[in-house]
């Protein structure tokens, strides 16, 4: 075309046919998703984020006890060595929930959605993608760090013989329950980021449902605190990261986990509606 | 194969704002076709449409017979670029296409060919964020082209590029039109793509104005012509020269503008009367002339008009 081009970097090439087929499935669109998260440096930096969290502060709350372990024998019967060393995992979850709302809000805020969505038209596959890469990342870096918090936290209650090990009832599931726990706080984070199309928004609604909605619950009178406290998100899903979690303030471990994955499961219902139709 | 682009009575709100109303036109293959229309026309909406991203309130739109959320490759069927700065700031190029090729599966050879196609090797491993908006059209075209699209939908590919950029892409999208695919590339001005386009969509206000060839709308173009003349004597020459298919206005500065005389019959006239000539020059309208005259009502949002009519400038730019 042109004999000369002064910037030999920007050259263009002749560009050939590419014959080759060509179709949109869900493992590919989970791929270009697992492309996405990991050429995404705020992605990574959630996750040191939410590493050094459940690190840190399971050793310090440790340390704390062990200066200051309980008295009595109704404080030492309730005590959970295991929930102390993980007790990082309720900070990590801000930055495991701000990354879930990051990763779909980004992509509103800088119009990228757009290119996405015209790239996939059927438009859930990028949802479910996002959710998939997103829960196996945030598990995949949360689970070893969660085991670190809970060797380390134990190793230090052990001075003061309060340390449990890992095949005592309940304990190894309150460390893989931390890093569940993880996984669905930060799929909250993108059903709300999705349904919300707002980082800002995204966050809010995120420290709300976490935060306010168990503080609101425990205005409630008598027993109600407890009754309906219970079924807050947060509060529901933390049973699982306890060894034995206190029957009158919390659900079953596992039940308690279900209704924080209903939370999460509606949201992204909602989202998924809200994607569906009508404009990217 | 048929990669038209077909808009039949197409309609779209947002709240209480008909961003495009009735639309129906046909983009064919083979031929780069200008979408034209002030700033607020509705461009970008009926782009959103072609590429599925907008859903219509009422009408149609397909591409390649079918709707465009009904591809099961659409990367083969329409590649678009709607905004080139729509990208994650702190993701390398390569990555941001590729990411997009892996969706319709799309190997990295060809990643690496529309990069280089785009002249963007050199910098594709740096952030997307970071680049010029020169670079970041560039990426955005290839984005567009990543799965050799039947069809191509480019909105304002222009903007941002330097002559040597806007000579490229003048040239690169002949060659995608020669190929058969069918190119269809939006701009607020006229005189841009009367040099890239061989046909011509003109929108005002959401409503067609025109669908027609560029050479046609340019011949048809009103008040192709007209004589400024200053003289020794104004108002004689006014006199002299006024006839029934002749149209005389007068500039700011005193000049005669005189539709539908040559300029050598002016000076002979002038001439023959004896009035000295000042000043005596053919103004030729410019193409923007003829696009703002024919869109003069479709247009959302303009100045309040000065109390004069200026004289017409040679053509800005």
């Amino acid at each position: 075309m042109t004999s000369m081009t002064p910037n030999p970097a920007l050259a263009p090439a002749a560009l050939q046919a590419y014959p080759r087929p060509q179709k949109v499935t869900q493992a590919r669109v989970l791929r270009s998703e697992w492309t996405k998260l990991r050429t995404q440096p705020s992605a990574w930096w959630a996750l040191l984020a939410a590493v050094i969290l459940i690190t840190g502060f399971g050793v310090g709350y440790s340390l704390l006890l062990q200066a200051r372990p309980p008295h009595g024998a109704a404080a030492i019967a309730a005590f959970d060595p295991a929930a102390v060393s993980l007790a990082g995992v309720q900070l990590a979850q801000i930055a495991a929930g701000v990354l879930g709302v990051l990763l779909i809000t980004s992509e509103y805020a800088t119009g990228l959605i757009r290119t996405t969505l015209a790239a996939v038209p059927r438009r859930l596959p990028v949802l479910w993608g996002k959710a998939a890469t997103l829960a196996a990342a945030t598990v995949a870096v949360s689970l070893p760090a969660a085991f670190a918090a809970f060797v380390a936290g134990q190793s230090i209650l052990g001075r003061q013989h309060l340390a449990v090990s890992l095949s005592q009832p309940g304990v190894a599931r309150a460390v893989i329950g931390g890093a569940l726990y993880l996984a669905v706080a930060a799929l909250l984070g993108l059903g709300l980021g999705a349904l919300l199309r707002s980082t800002a928004g995204g966050i809010s609604a995120l420290f709300a449902l976490l935060f306010a909605v168990p503080l609101v619950a425990g205005f409630l009178p008598g027993s109600w605190a407890d009754d309906v406290g219970k079924y807050a998100p947060a509060t529901a899903g933390q049973a699982i990261t306890t060894a034995h979690p206190d029957p009158t303030s919390s659900l079953p471990p596992w039940a308690g986990f279900g209704v924080f994955c209903a939370y999460a499961a509606i949201l992204l219902g909602l989202a998924a509606i809200r994607m569906r139709r009508g404009d990217a | 194969m048929s990669a038209s682009i077909e808009i039949r009575a197409l309609t779209k709100r947002y709240g209480a704002t008909t961003a495009v109303s009735d639309l129906t036109f046909t983009v064919r293959p083979g031929v780069v076709t200008g979408f034209l229309g002030p700033n607020g026309a509705g461009k970008s909406t009926t782009m959103r449409m072609i590429l599925g991203l907008d859903e219509p309130d009422s009408g149609s739109v397909t591409v390649g017979g079918r709707p465009p959320r009904a591809h099961s490759a659409p990367l083969r069927e329409v590649g678009g670029m709607l905004d080139p700065r729509a990208v994650h700031p702190s993701r390398s190029a390569y990555h941001h296409l590729l990411a997009l090729a892996q969706t319709n599966g799309i190997g990295r050879s060809r990643v690496a060919e529309v990069i280089d196609a785009v002249g963007l090797r050199a910098v594709a491993g740096r952030p997307a964020g970071k680049f010029s908006l020169g670079m970041a059209q560039r990426l955005g075209i290839a984005a567009a082209l990543l799965g050799d699209p039947a069809t191509v939908v480019l909105d304002e590919p222009v903007n941002g590029l330097d002559v040597e950029g806007i000579r490229w892409i003048r040239g690169l999208l002949a060659d995608l039109a020669a190929q058969g695919k069918t190119v269809f590339v939006s701009s607020h001005l006229m005189s841009e793509i009367a040099q890239t386009a061989t046909r011509l969509i003109v929108i005002g206000r959401g409503r067609l104005i025109a669908d027609t060839s560029v050479s046609e709308f340019i011949a048809a173009a009103p008040a192709a012509s007209r004589v400024r003349v200053r003289s020794s004597d104004q108002d004689s020459l006014g006199r002299l020269l006024s006839a029934p298919e002749v149209s005389i206005e007068a500039a700011e500065d005193g000049a005669l503008l005189v539709s539908g005389l040559p300029a050598d019959h002016v000076g002979a006239a002038a001439g023959a009367a004896g009035i000295t000539v000042l000043e005596l020059a053919t103004e030729q309208a410019s193409l923007e002339d003829a696009f703002v005259d024919l869109t003069r009502d479709a247009v959302e949002f303009r100045a309040p008009a000065r109390p004069a009519a200026g004289p017409a400038v040679k053509e800005e730019q």
